[in-house]
């Protein structure tokens, strides 16, 4: 049900923001130094990145979300103190399917098994359909991921497609999960 | 060794940009070629576009993670259709994407002669360790010939194609390097 008081941004703990051009960049060269996180975050080969290297980034990613409007691109802070705690992407969006992918990390260590990753992709899930009014939400999770395929599995992701061996990490093969949800299974959901 | 280039129906081809173009013009016009063969919107480019963009990729040739063919047939070297094989490089994977613009082609086993060829270029030639693509539910016949070829069905994702004013199902499909050696050598499946 519609209710216009809904804060999109706004979590228990958390909320979203846009990229600070000026302050994130440090912070999240931080993160691509943990490879540990890069594996987990992103299926690309890990590297690490300089803040320079992040900040030119970030505006190619602005220029892009202005030109190709595919991309919803959020920061995810800390309620108590606007620190950046991670990334929240909606991506790939096809508008005329009504199709899209998500994507979201906890950069640092300390801030992960707080709730922090769970609020932030329940309140990404309800950008898509809410908001954007888009038909399903789609997300391709390593299997080694097992921590992201219970979340999203919480959230009601169904397993779609299995990629067998798809990937290629410490010296073996990997399936590559494809999970999906849709609106209507979303909107059942939120009213039990 | 085999010859990569010549199936038993059709032959793989580089054709010049005015020659593509002109087809591909002609192609276009048939939505139900389009909405069988892609899931984004049918549209309209004009033979100068189309053209520029052909000579472009002449220009650029093979990249390492792009090989694209045209494919004309052995009995009367009529321009058909297309293939192309998108690599991964980083996990060693090929995306095809396939099509036979000439719709009075469809059914015959042309598309079952190219895509033995595509896997052919894809697993002794680029040897990668897995070929992937993706197929509407709504197009059985290339169903049935990607299962011909070996490719098993992955999954489903449901709803992720609007077409006349419903959502479809996507089918994935993939087939892995042991699998297909495992065919060429006579083996069941």
């Amino acid at each position: 049900m519609f209710d216009i008081t809904t804060q999109l941004f706004e979590g228990k703990d958390i909320r979203f923001g846009p990229m600070d051009h000026e302050k994130d960049p440090e912070i999240e060269s931080k993160w691509t130094h943990d490879a540990g996180f890069m594996r987990m975050y992103e299926i690309e080969p890990a590297r690490p990145m300089s803040a320079a290297m992040l900040k030119k980034q970030y505006e190619k990613l602005e220029k892009q979300i202005e030109e190709e409007k595919d991309l919803y691109y959020f920061t995810i802070r800390a309620k108590a103190d606007d620190r950046l705690i991670g990334k929240a992407l909606i991506r790939w969006i096809e508008w005329t399917n009504g199709n899209c992918y998500i994507h979201l990390g906890i950069g640092s260590a300390d801030d992960r098994r707080k709730g922090f990753g769970a609020q932030a992709l329940g309140m990404l899930i309800r950008f898509a359909f809410a908001e954007l009014n888009l038909f399903r939400v789609s997300a391709r999770i390593p299997e080694y991921n097992e921590a992201a395929i219970a979340l999203f599995k919480k959230f009601g992701f169904v397993e779609e497609v299995r990629r067998r061996q798809a990937l290629d990490r410490d010296g073996r093969r990997w399936d590559l999960v494809v999970f999906g949800l849709l609106k209507d299974e979303w909107v059942n959901q939120a009213q039990v | 060794m085999k010859d990569l280039f010549r199936g038993e129906l059709v032959r793989l081809t580089a054709e010049e940009p005015d020659v593509r173009a002109k087809v591909e013009v002609h192609w276009q016009r048939d939505t139900e070629f389009h909405r069988l063969a892609d899931s984004n919107p049918a549209g309209m480019e004009s033979e100068k576009k189309l053209k520029a963009w052909f000579e472009k990729r002449n220009e650029d040739g093979f990249k390492p993670e792009r090989y694209p063919f045209s494919v004309r047939t052995l009995d009367e070297d009529k321009l058909i259709g297309f293939f192309g094989l998108w690599l991964d490089l980083i996990y060693n994977e090929a995306w095809v994407g396939i099509g036979i613009g000439e719709r009075e082609f469809w059914g015959k086993g042309y598309g079952t002669d190219m895509m033995k060829l595509c896997l052919q270029y894809a697993f002794t030639e680029l040897n990668v360790h897995r070929v992937s693509l993706g197929l509407h539910a709504y197009n059985p016949r290339a169903l049935r010939s990607y299962e011909k070829a070996g490719f098993r069905l992955e999954g489903r994702t449901r709803g992720d194609v609007a077409r006349g004013g419903e959502h479809h199902d996507s089918l994935w499909m993939g087939i892995l390097r042991e699998e297909w050696i495992l065919m060429q050598n006579g083996e069941p499946q």
